[in-house]
């Protein structure tokens, strides 16, 4: 007879990288299907194409740098970025809009850095933001949504994607994009004027937005990562929403829910704005981080130019993740305050 | 120094020291004019011009300045040959001095300009300074058309737009479409463009300077290869 003996922690195996990019990937899944129905399978075909495209080139990358790409491309982080990107591209885009973002998110974002966990930048955001400057026509080009318009089927997803100069597709204004073009009418003629709304933000967007919030709270419930970013940045965005309401007027920014709602918030909160690699470390660290990205969220979204905020203020606040851990390291245990500060 | 050897100023200037590239200097230009060739043309000619103008005057009164007063006469020189090229410019390619705009003027504050004339050319004679000026002019130039060329090509798709602006108006059929129906990718021909791109450029001069190094080693370990016999029993290779 053995006795084991195996005291405290009874720690079950560590969350590997895999592990963990594949929680990720399946935490997507509810986000994807609700995008689906409400847009058709052009998210689905950007997803695909853009996974192939990310295989490549992180196959090639690898290849440059003399690495094994076997072990590498078995962390699904390149798949990641794929979806991320491919949920966060226009359905329908077409495939070379699809590889250029994905070829400058691995090759640019990720390996010129030094391969993942090296990167500053969240690769998929870089990506995003790269289309959005060189490409905006394409990039604001988003499809409308079931009861507002046609919803294309497979085959015409296939065919916008490969063939795009034949795909006659039609597109719609984001609720984002109506909210700030919107100058003149209180918010409920604006609401009952156009069709792309719902019950409380864009039809489609929220129950996207929700399945999103879905799948992040259970990441959360997994361990994935820890609640302090994503609580953050939704707080911050909601209390900025909350304080330029103004009830409904022609000047309004949103109502808080809308901007929860709205555009990827959700995505951006919880598949984002906890990347490991690219967000603050320190407990304190990703509160300010979460904080910070939330309120520029809000301010880029009614003040900027751009359709959506999520790229642009996660990536100036991926800039200075490390000067917030610098400032927010936690101090161990029975020692003093270093010396030379405060 | 007092001779120095030709050959060794040609590989400094276009490769080994090439102002751009190695001593990065002059990057305000080379960022914010270069979106296409001929505005790159434009400007590393009138740079090539301003360098071997200054070299030469510098070197002919290195003897006659005093230390003390040495920088304010060199920026004097270097500000009379600018001026003269933007006259000259003025005259001869209008439409490029007005795309170039500041950045012709700013040559005066070119480090590339003010380095050369007070690293080499007040130590120097005058056909050395001169030919220095030259090349590191070139060097400059020459990765002000590389650069230029690599962003008109990624974000027209075309190469030699409006060349001219520069070369009259038989030049004006230059311009080669090499993909056509090309959605123009704006990061390439904005700003961010020029800094992804200069980067991508240093990344190669120094993959090929790395090769070169390598294969010179390789090449000296085996001339010592089996030229000391350390073992006497068993096979030798």
């Amino acid at each position: 007879m053995g006795l084991l003996r195996i005291t405290s922690p009874h720690a079950h195996g560590p969350q590997h990288t895999p592990r963990v990019m594949q929680k990720v990937l399946l935490a997507t899944l509810p986000g994807i299907v609700v995008l689906t129905h409400f847009f058709g399978f052009g998210t689905v075909v950007n997803i695909l194409w853009g996974s192939v495209v990310a295989l490549l080139c992180e196959t090639l990358a690898l290849r440059l740098r003399g690495r094994s790409p076997g072990f590498y491309l078995r962390d699904c982080s390149a798949l990641v970025t794929a979806f991320l990107l491919g949920i966060a591209l226009p359905p329908y885009a077409p495939w070379w809009l699809v590889a250029v973002g994905i070829a400058s998110a691995i090759l640019l974002a990720k390996h010129l850095y030094g391969g993942l966990g090296y990167n500053p930048f969240n690769p998929a955001m870089a990506g995003y933001v790269i289309l959005l400057i060189s490409f905006p026509v394409q990039m604001t080009a988003w499809a409308p949504p079931r009861g507002a318009g046609d919803i294309p089927g497979l085959l015409q997803a296939l065919q916008a994607c490969f063939t795009p100069d034949a795909f006659d597709g039609s597109t719609m204004a984001t609720p984002l994009d109506l909210l700030k073009q919107n100058d003149s009418l209180l918010l409920q003629e604006l609401w009952a004027q156009s069709p792309q709304f719902g019950r409380w933000a864009g039809i489609g967007w929220e129950w996207a937005n929700l399945a999103f919030l879905a799948g992040g709270l259970w990441l959360l419930q997994q361990r994935v990562f820890s609640w302090h970013a994503p609580l953050a940045m939704l707080a911050s965005l909601s209390l900025l929403a909350g304080i330029f309401y103004d009830g409904g007027g022609s000047a309004s920014g949103g109502s808080p829910l809308f901007h929860l709602l709205s555009g990827a918030t959700m995505l951006g909160a919880f598949f984002i704005v906890t990347d490991p690699v690219t967000s603050a470390v320190s407990v304190r660290g990703r509160l300010i981080y979460g904080a910070m990205i939330g309120a520029l969220v809000y301010i880029i979204r009614v003040r900027g130019n751009y359709p959506d905020a999520v790229a642009f203020a996660v990536l100036i606040m991926n800039f200075a993740a490390p000067f917030i851990d610098h400032y927010t390291q936690p101090r161990t245990y029975g020692h003093q305050r270093s010396e030379g500060r405060e | 120094m007092a001779d120095v050897s030709y050959r060794e100023l040609s590989l400094n200037g276009l490769w080994k020291n090439n102002p751009a590239i190695v001593q990065l200097l002059g990057l305000c230009p080379l960022l914010a004019v270069t979106g296409s060739v001929v505005n790159a043309i434009g400007l590393g000619l009138a740079t090539t011009v301003v360098l071997v103008c200054s070299n030469t005057a510098v070197s002919l009164i290195r003897n006659v300045v005093s230390d003390a007063v040495r920088l304010p006469a060199f920026v004097m020189i270097i500000a009379a040959a600018v001026t003269c090229i933007e006259l000259l410019m003025q005259a001869y390619a209008y439409e490029l001095y007005q795309i170039l705009g500041i950045f012709l003027p700013l040559i005066t504050t070119n480090c590339v300009i003010l380095g050369r004339a007070d690293g080499f050319a007040s130590k120097h004679a005058l056909a050395p300074a001169m030919y220095d000026g030259l090349i590191m002019g070139l060097g400059f130039g020459i990765v002000l058309v590389l650069l230029g060329g690599l962003r008109e090509l990624a974000g027209t798709g075309a190469l030699f737009a409006s060349m001219d602006l520069l070369f009259g108006a038989g030049a004006a059929h230059w311009k080669v479409v090499l993909i056509p129906d090309y959605q123009n990718f704006l990061l390439a021909i904005l700003p961010p463009g020029a800094f992804i791109f200069t980067g991508l450029i240093i990344a190669v001069k120094n993959l090929i300077d790395d090769r070169l190094k390598k294969r010179r080693d390789a090449q000296k370990t085996q001339t010592v290869k089996g030229a000391k016999r350390v073992r006497v029993t068993g096979t030798i290779s």
